[in-house]
This record gives C-alpha cells, structure tokens and sequence, in this order.
C-alpha cells in the first residue's frame, strides 16, 4: 500500500527566515523521491513537515490525497528513519523492530513474528534478542528500515540515513535500499545532499538551494539538462565560463568568455548580450583542438590518473580550473604538466544558461 | 578490660594513614619503567602532605565521628566519672531497648511506631516529589526554550537562599488554623471551620516536599537532558501518544537519575528535623526527633547512638533494596 504525496504552494518559516518557499510537487504511490541539496537547503524542513512535526506556515501538504493539517506524526500513514537512526538503545533489535506495533497494542507472540519476518527482510534472522549496541553501522541502519517498515506506512520517509556509512557500505546500502522500496512497493522520500545517492536510487530527483526547488526531474534530466546554474554546478561535476551572448538562434548560442568565443546550446532562448554562464562537462572534453567556437587553450596544470580515468586541469581564469576526464580507451596522448594543449568539446555538449548563482564549492 | 574500646578507635586514623601510603607506593610499583610513582611527581616533602591533608580529612571529618558513634552505642549510659571504669562494658543493650522498653519489658510500640512512620512518610514523599518534579525536569530538559528554563531554575533555585526554619515557620503561618488559607477558605464560603492542616499532617508532607524539590529535579533534569530529542520523536513517528514515549522511552532512560533522586530524597526526609518538628501534626512522632531528644534532652548519647544507627542501616538496607527490585546499580546513580 503507497499513497502520493502533494505539497501544494509549501511555505515554511521560522521567524523572519524561509526554510522553504512555495515549494510545489507531486510525488507518485510508490516513488522513489528524492530531495537533493546543500546543507540548509531546507530539505529536511521539508521531510519534518511530511511527517508532521512541523507545520507549514502556508500551503499544504496531502497524503493520499488527505490534507495532513492538524494530524500529528502519530497518527499519519508516514514512518520516519533519522539520520542518526535514534533506534532505542534499551531495547533489544527485536523490540525495537515491533515498538510501533507494541504501542499500537498488538499482543507479543504476534509482535515477535512480525518482527523476525522483518529480520528476514533485512538479513538479520535469528538477531533479534540482541542489542542495538552490539550491531555494525550497516546492520543498525536496516534495523532502523525495518523498525520503520514495521508500522506499514504508506511513506518512508528517509532523512540523510547513509551519511554516518563509510564510503563502501554506502555505495553497497543504496542497493539494498533500492531493491527494498522495489519489495515493499511503498512511497519512499529520501533527504540527501550526496548526488551520487540521488542519482543511482531515485525515479524522481527534486534539487533545493535556499529554500527553492530549482528543479524536478529523472536523473538524466537533472544532469543532461540542469535548468539553473546552481542545478548544473551542484549536480555532477561542471566547468563554468561566465561571459555574454554575442550571437543566438532558437538552438545555439555563442557566449563571448575569457577563452575566447564558445558556443552551447540555447535552451533558454537567450539573445545577444543577456550575460550567461557556459557549461560544460569534464567528460565532454577532449585534449585535442575542435570547432573553432568550441576550442580554448591553455596551460595544464596537473594530470591525475585514476584508473579508468585520467583528470586533466588546465589553468583558468582567476583561480578556477578547467577540468577534463579523459577515458582510458579514448586513446588521446595525455598532455605533460605545464605544457599548453589545446581541448574541445562537440558544442551540442555545451550549454548555455541565463547567469545565475552556482552550488558554493 | 586494660585499654577502653574508646581508645582502639583512635588507632583507625594510623591504619588509614598507613594504607595511603602503601597505596602511593603501590602506585609508583605497579606502573611501568617508565612512569614516575606518586613520590616522585610530587617530592617527598609535598607528597606528605598532600597523604597526611587527605588522611587528616577522611579519617578526622568522615570515618571518626561515625566510628566514635558505633562504639558510643555498643556502651552503657554512665555519669563521666564512671566512664572507663569496670561497668564501662560493651552491651547491645541500646539496640535492644529500640525493641523491648527496659524499663517494662514491654515491646517499645511507640519507638517501633516513629520508625515505621518516618520510614513510610519518607517513600510517600519521595514518590510525590518525583510526581511533582518529572514534569519540571522533562520540561527544562527537553520542551523548554533556553531563555525559559533559565528563569524556571531561577524561580526554583532562589527560595533555597531562605533559611530552612524560616520556611517551615512560614509554611506553618499559611498553614495555621487562622492562618491565610484557611481565612481564605472561610471567607470564600467554601467551609464553615478551619481546617487543621498542621494535625492532619498535611504541612509535613508539603515542608518535606518542598524542602527537597531541587535535589529530585536536578538528577532528574541531568538524565532527561542528554536523552537524544530523536528518540522521542522516532517513538512519537512510530504511533506512540505522549504517555507511552514516557513509559517506554524517556523513563527508562531516566532510571539513574530517578533512583538518585529518590534515594536521596528519601535519606534526606528520613533524617531531617526541621520540617517535622515545626509543621508536624502534635500526635506525630518522628524518629528524628526522638533521636534528637535523646541526645540533648536525656542526654543519653549511647541510645541516642545507637537509634542513629539503627535508622542509617534500615535506610540503606531500603535503598539498596529498591535499587534491586528496579535493576539499578549503585554506581548508576551517581553517574
């Protein structure tokens, strides 16, 4: 059983400040969606108002299609997993697991079935007379799941939960997670400020800055074709050349930049002289000369190789560096430190957005 | 017997003095090569010192008094020129008499009655004083904004600086037959006579509330506070209403900090004088105060002694009974 998920015209404040502003979607029964952002993004503000602990200043938020005004977060069809998973450190995994049917008064022996049926779930049989103290990170965190799952709600909602994992048990975490939600079937609401998690787990990304969302779409959309500035430099890696159009049509558009003249395409439909930022991504770009309007020179500034893939940095203006990721098959001699190399990009691969503020480093 | 038992006593003081210095030199042996033993860190001029302040502390401030009270009690009641003489003797005739008048021969009802209702006040004051303060302490802890909870500990804190008589004797006033609430009462019709708060014992449960609210909130506020906020929230996602976040979550977590508040309640309202002596009612009879009487009424500080004691040890006994029954550890508590 899943249940949609509307936030209609979303505005919360605190004092004078706007966690989140006018904030509009609807999330599909049985998404994965996530909310993608920096820290102080207000995405969080925005999980703790699905799940009731927060009020919305205005608009609403509807589960099911049910406005959730005035119900409080024991009594919505939402379950809630927190960052530090605050699972109960009295209590063994097994009553942790069943605590949302114990307070719901379901007797003990159908309470310990349900909660080794979860265990299963998890790959924890036969651990439910442990403590919560005597389990590894990764262990913790799908007790967390299944102690949430337990309530059968219709959301799960899910706030940064990997971000205490080192880097392996996360990357192995959002598989699981995955093929959970796939399992299970339910709505889930996933919180993070990790890219790489948003994009490998999500039907549907929505990107936040300040309190806005910038943009909703799959993952291929939000990285092909970013809608804002912020949205381009904080998804994915990106190099940025401010500068102003000096010739547009409907699909192009040449922005004059401190390289030179480099062309992207105009989805925007700007004109000439609107100031725009070009960008382009690292694996786009190649060490070798291109399209003249699609070609920059200059001096390289190091070359790390990563296995399947070489980095090049080629000096910028001011401090920013050009960045290139070279594939290992690709073939093209690697240009030596403190050599000038020419390097291209196909100009369909550029793109050109009105200027707007970037995803701060 | 050639050397009074009074006198052994003052031979602890050595034995402790000798034990911190085998401890200082256990120290310094016990370590590896490498790490300097206590003489060394400090001289041997200040490390004497510090062992003989430390020594001088313990023995003559903590363990003597005490010590000096055991013995005093184990002895007869004697005018000083007999004291040490042939009837200067040890006996358990003190304790006996908690028990059995020696005078009649008769079970002491009046003595065994004091202990049992000073026993029996003390746990229905600990526990009313733990329903009072849960709430303040959960609210300072958890609920409570910082500007808030600073004037709320304030507004607790301040009474304390008046002096305990002072309290009681104004607690007394309120609580008088003419006194303002009865006035009140009367005046707003509700009754038609005084009510005798003071007899019925009412002013003595509230003085001895009162007079130790801040040694049950403070505990009680220690353990809430470094309860995670999530726990309470994860609880209250997963379907639980107010009353069963207490129970299940923030109670148990709170278990230490409520033994010790308790406890120390408890102890403190066992032996406490003040209260029950200005605010009880005139047929109640505390054991304190029997004890007080002893000493400085009869002046028979052997029985007087050994009432002391037999208080002290049914208090322990209690408490650590009770730590027991609710699975706390002793070291829990002062945590």
């Amino acid at each position: 059983m899943s249940a949609s998920v509307e936030l209609d015209t979303l505005t919360v404040r605190f004092g004078s400040f706007t966690a989140v502003s006018r904030a509009t979607l609807d999330i599909a029964g049985g998404e994965f969606f996530s909310f993608l952002g920096p820290s102080g993004c207000g995405k969080t503000t925005i999980l703790r108002t699905v799940s009731g602990f927060l009020d919305p200043t205005e608009g609403a938020v509807r589960i099911g299609g049910q406005d959730m005004a005035g119900i409080s977060p024991n009594r919505r069809p939402t379950a809630l997993i927190f960052q530090n998973l605050a699972l109960f450190p009295l209590m063994t995994v097994a009553e942790n697991i069943a605590y949302g049917l114990r307070v719901r008064g379901v007797g003990k022996a159908e309470r310990r079935r349900k909660a080794d049926e979860l265990l299963e779930l998890i790959a924890l049989a036969g651990q439910g007379d442990k403590l919560v103290s005597e389990l590894s990170g990764g262990q913790k965190q799908r007790v967390a799941i299944a102690r949430a799952l337990a309530v059968q709600p219709k959301v799960l909602l899910l706030d940064e939960p990997l971000s205490a994992l080192d880097l392996k048990l996360r990357q192995h975490m959002r598989a699981e997670l995955r093929a959970i939600q796939r399992q299970v079937g339910i709505t889930f609401i996933y919180i993070t400020h990790d890219q790489g998690e948003a994009l490998t787990m999500s039907d549907r990304i929505a990107v936040m800055s300040d309190g806005v969302i910038e943009q909703v779409g799959d993952g291929k959309a939000v990285y092909d074709n970013p809608a804002t500035p912020f949205v381009a430099s904080f998804v994915g890696e990106n190099n940025a050349f401010a500068g102003r159009v000096v010739a547009a049509d409907a699909r192009m558009a040449v922005v004059e930049t401190a390289f030179g003249r480099l062309a992207g395409r105009n989805p925007a439909g700007l004109g000439a002289g609107a100031r725009a930022i070009l960008f382009v991504r690292p694996e786009a770009i190649v060490p070798v000369a291109g399209a003249p309007e699609a070609t920059l020179t200059s001096e390289v500034e190091s070359v790390a190789f990563e296995g399947n893939l070489t980095h090049i940095y080629l000096r910028g203006a001011g401090k920013k560096e050009i960045s290139l990721s070279v594939g290992r098959t690709a073939g093209f001699a690697m240009p030596a430190q403190g050599a000038s190399t020419p390097a291209s990009y196909a100009p369909e691969a550029g793109l050109v957005l009105p200027e707007g503020a970037l995803a701060r480093e | 017997m050639p050397v009074s038992s009074r006198f052994v006593v003052l031979l602890i003081p050595l034995a402790v003095i000798a034990v911190f210095w085998l401890m200082a030199r256990r120290e310094a042996a016990s370590r590896g090569p490498g790490h300097r033993g206590y003489f060394d860190r400090n001289g041997a001029l200040l490390g004497t010192v510090f062992l003989a302040l430390v020594g001088f502390w313990t023995v003559f401030l903590v363990v003597l008094p005490y010590l000096y009270m055991v013995v005093e009690s184990f002895h007869p009641r004697l005018i000083p020129s007999k004291r040490g003489g042939p009837e200067d003797v040890l006996t358990i005739a003190q304790y006996k008499s908690f028990f059995v008048e020696p005078s009649s021969g008769n079970w002491n009802t009046i003595h065994l009655w004091a202990f049992i209702y000073t026993i029996g006040v003390s746990v229905v004051v600990a526990a009313f004083n733990f329903a009072i303060c849960y709430p303040i302490a959960y609210y300072m802890a958890q609920s409570g904004t910082r500007q808030r909870v600073r004037v709320l500990m304030l507004l607790l804190v301040v009474p304390y600086w008046v002096n305990e008589i002072l309290r009681a004797f104004a607690l007394r006033l309120l609580l008088a037959s003419k006194g303002l609430i009865n006035q009140m009462l009367m005046g707003a019709g509700i009754t038609d006579g005084p009510i005798d708060f003071l007899g019925a014992n009412v002013g003595l449960y509230v003085g001895l509330s009162y007079a130790y609210l801040l040694i049950m909130v403070f505990p009680l506020y220690n353990a809430i506070e470094s309860l995670d906020r999530n726990q309470i929230e994860a609880a209250r996602d997963l379907g639980a209403p107010w009353w069963k976040i207490h129970r299940d979550v923030v109670i148990p977590y709170a278990k230490p900090g409520i033994a010790s508040g308790c406890t120390m309640v408890f102890m403190l309202s066992a032996g406490s004088l003040a209260a029950p002596q200005f605010l009880g009612g005139p047929r109640t009879l505390w054991f304190t105060s029997i004890v007080y009487d002893f000493f400085f009424q009869s002046f028979n500080w052997p029985r007087g002694a050994a009432y002391a004691f037999i208080l002290l040890v049914a208090c322990i006994a209690f408490v650590l009974l009770m730590l027991r029954l609710f699975k706390v550890s002793l070291g829990e508590t002062i945590r």
